[in-house]
């Protein structure tokens, strides 16, 4: 009888459908990854799936691929997008400009990525590891920009004056200066850029006509074959890669702006 | 002067490369061909066979579904996330800690695992297949933007106005409705947008859990099933160029008002 009188509508009990629904929809499922990680197909308990896959040939080839195109894009996406957010950031209209650079990552990637390939096959251009980076690039160079421009144009222009009047010049303004103040800029970017580049399924495949496999395609293929085992395992691979670039994000961030990380 | 230069030419190089593949697409939208000659001249064709050719239901159901779906889960995940939110703020500081971790989890997972670990679960509890599991998996992951946008703004909020309300008769619930929404209102529309179009762009976990018997497909689901098969049809340049147009057209007008109020209200000041 206490409990009843004591139980009032106060705000506190709104969050409670959406806590129940997160719990169902989210911790949940991630938990039922966790749990057939470990089990065969006939649901007993193995630890054959990690086996299988650190000793298989195709998904370490998978793996090894994954690394290549996600290190590989996003260090290309680095290399154009700091000079682009650098310049951007100099100049007053530089939110206009800005907008035009990441206008494109509105449209649906799928969209993005055939458009691309039909213009490829047109051109006669071979479809392989050269095309999927391509697209990898077109795909996420504005998550790259983004951030980077953030942070490069919040950084006091005094700093950099300051630098100056203490004998610095551009190379060491640069080094010394604008580029520690722009770390946390670089490493969301690099997260914004990585985690799609090895998890999207679709880009690779269609890039490369099926001959190149990165994560994202052989998680969804191996559910596709049943193979929920070998599929979590990988989800999980995934999820730890997730992990570990938010908790180095949130590192870095710890004084600035520490929005969307765990840690 | 010759830095300047050079570093304009490098934007527009960048431009070029961004941009070059969407205008190449408009284009040939015109030509009626799907291998970049103009066997008719420049025709509307392409355009027509949107509704002519014989894939033209198939493709209006998976319009009419993209739409449904992102209606009605962007509408659930606004009216919970909402009402959510304005539980969460008064949650103990760990509780409301480990709730918004929680609700972070979607938007930094990969959508690939999300996608998955969601499918292993209908699977596990045999739900239904269809709009049933895809309106839970877009609920999922559009209900955290929601809370992420109306949560600062509640908490922006000066608790006298619900205090205020309560003194002078008002229930909990009328004070929420007739004082806190009104307040909040903005960014619980902004939400609603974002999980709109959040929505509408999926391609991902409805791929993945739209399920194989049901037949039902989304406009990207039904332009990969499509695409892996063959290339694309002259009528898929059409449906390309209008989304690049209205896509870009709206989101630059958004953001071009949004910037010019912005500049607005720093000269008033």
């Amino acid at each position: 009888m206490k409990r009843i009188k004591n139980f009032k509508l106060t705000r506190k009990v709104f969050s409670y459908p959406y806590i129940l629904f997160m719990l169902l929809f989210i911790v949940i499922p991630l938990v039922l990854i966790l749990v057939n990680a470990f089990l065969d197909a006939e649901g007993n308990l193995t630890v054959e799936n990690f086996k299988i896959f650190f000793t298989e040939r195709s998904s370490l080839i998978v793996l090894g691929n994954s690394l290549l195109v996600g290190v590989a894009t996003t260090l290309i996406c680095l290399v154009i997008a700091y000079p682009v957010a650098y310049i951007l950031s100099k100049y007053n209209s530089g939110k206009i400009l800005v907008l035009l650079f990441v206008l494109p990552m509105w449209v649906n990637f799928l969209i993005r990525t055939l458009a691309t390939k039909v213009i490829f096959v047109a051109l006669d251009v071979k479809l392989g590891i050269g095309t999927v980076l391509f697209g990898m690039v077109y795909n996420y160079l504005p998550f790259m920009i983004l951030p980077l421009h953030t942070v490069l144009s919040s950084i006091d222009k005094s700093y950099i004056e300051a630098a100056e009047d203490l004998g610095a010049d551009r190379i060491n303004v640069f080094v010394k200066t604008i580029l520690p103040l722009s770390v946390s800029g670089i490493l969301s970017g690099i997260t914004m850029v990585f985690i799609p580049t090895i998890s999207t399924f679709a880009i690779s495949q269609f890039l490369s006509n099926g001959t190149i496999f990165l994560f994202g395609d052989s998680i969804n293929m191996k559910f596709e074959q049943g193979l929920y085992g070998v599929g979590s395992i990988m989800s999980i691979v995934m999820l730890v890669f997730v992990l570990i670039s938010n908790f180095l994000m949130s590192k870095f961030n710890r004084n600035g702006a520490a929005r969307g990380t765990l840690w | 002067m010759v830095k300047k230069f050079f570093e304009k030419l490098f934007l527009i190089v960048i431009l070029a490369f961004l941009y070059a593949p969407i205008i190449i697409i408009i284009v040939y939208s015109f030509s009626n061909s799907s291998n970049f000659t103009w066997p008719d001249g420049f025709t509307f064709e392409a355009y027509r066979s949107i509704v002519t050719s014989d894939k033209a239901e198939a493709l209006k159901d998976a319009i009419v579904n993209t739409l449904i779906i992102a209606a009605v889960s962007s509408a659930i995940a606004t009216v919970m996330g909402t009402i959510s939110a304005i539980g969460i703020q008064t949650l103990g500081r760990r509780a409301k800690r480990l709730a918004l971790d929680v609700n972070q989890f979607p938007i930094i997972n990969s959508e690939i695992v999300m996608a998955v670990s969601l499918m292993v679960f209908f699977v596990t509890f045999s739900f239904p297949e269809g709009y049933l599991r895809l309106i839970i998996a877009h609920v999922a992951f559009c209900t955290p933007y929601v809370i992420l946008s109306v949560l600062p703004k509640l908490e922006s909020l000066d608790p006298s106005f619900y205090e205020a309300a309560l003194d002078l008769g008002a229930s909990p619930f009328k004070a929420i409705t007739k004082v806190v929404f009104p307040l909040i209102a903005p960014s619980i529309i902004s939400g609603w947008v974002l999980a709109f179009t959040l929505s509408l762009d999926d391609f991902i976990i409805t791929q993945i859990n739209k399920g194989t018997s049901t037949g039902i497909n989304t406009l990207s689901t039904y332009l990969y099933a499509d695409a892996r098969v063959q290339g694309l049809e002259p009528f898929w340049f059409a449906i390309f160029s209008i989304i690049f147009v209205l896509v870009l057209g709206v989101v630059l007008t958004v953001n071009l008002v949004k910037i010019r109020r912005q500049k607005e209200r720093k000269n008033e000041i």
